[in-house]
């Protein structure tokens, strides 16, 4: 089975036309692989349907706006996933 | 259908958000001023209008399932197919499928369909976001009472 990372950047790299080499765990996917916030909702779609849940993407944007968290917190690739892994281990608890 | 006012929907026929599904009656005009440009001696519904219709049923489904919490702007249209023309006095029903209620976002599968043949269907998806004044929900709720979506739908549910 793939890793969360493996399925997250697949997704990415189809979603928003980028080469799948240049998605790293470091990589923030805003500022370093310039998804936009129209692709990010795509790319939010096709995370929340391959792994059955629903990230909380209102949330994570308050708590940025509001100082509670850094965007490096929710969009660096390592973070974005170990996200996913909480959200389908509470989904299966 | 007021189509210079963008009044797509006449009447909410199926309004189920447990079911996640909405149909609506959309009767095309005899006479409107969008006919005058398209096209002259040739009048047609736009293609861009029975989008904006799909959009429209969606839109209700998403509002009706918000409770009317929050607004859906439209920011996706996929593979809109639009498979046949739709001409003046034209009956149209208008289908919405919610497939996706995200975070921030909703996706819907909508449709037109006239005498039981579809005419057009998309993939929609909308930016969900509160209303940004109580004039647009003001008249959001209006337009609802209009077409008849039902009043238990307003409000949030009590617990």
């Amino acid at each position: 089975m793939a890793s969360t990372f493996e399925t997250v950047a697949g997704i990415i790299a189809e979603t928003c036309d980028l080469e799948r080499d240049t998605i790293t765990p470091e990589s923030h996917a805003i500022n370093d692989l310039g998804i936009d916030s129209l692709d990010f909702l795509d790319v939010a779609f096709a995370i929340d349907k391959s792994f059955g849940i629903k990230m909380p993407l209102e949330q994570w944007t308050q708590d940025v706006n509001e100082g509670r968290a850094t965007s490096d917190d929710y969009f660096v690739m390592k973070n974005l996933c170990a996200a996913i892994d909480k959200l389908v281990a509470a989904k299966t608890a | 259908m007021q189509l210079e006012y963008f009044q797509m929907v006449d009447r909410i026929t199926l309004l189920d958000p447990d079911a996640r599904i909405a149909r609506a009656d959309c009767l095309v005009p005899d006479a409107s001023p969008v006919f005058e440009g398209h096209f002259p001696g040739y009048p047609l519904l736009p293609g861009v209008l029975m989008i904006e219709t799909m959009a429209q049923i969606g839109g209700w489904l998403v509002l009706a399932t918000l409770r009317f919490a929050s607004m859906p702007f439209l920011i996706h249209v996929k593979e809109a197919k639009m498979r046949s023309v739709v001409l003046p006095g034209q009956k149209l029903e208008a289908e919405a499928r919610l497939i996706h209620d995200g975070s921030g976002f909703a996706v819907v599968e909508a449709s037109i369909t006239s005498g039981g043949k579809k005419v057009a269907d998309t993939e929609i998806r909308y930016r969900v976001v509160p209303f940004p004044n109580e004039t647009l929900r003001g008249q959001m709720l209006e337009t609802a009472r209009r077409i008849a979506v039902p009043e238990a739908f307003f409000h949030a549910q009590q617990p």
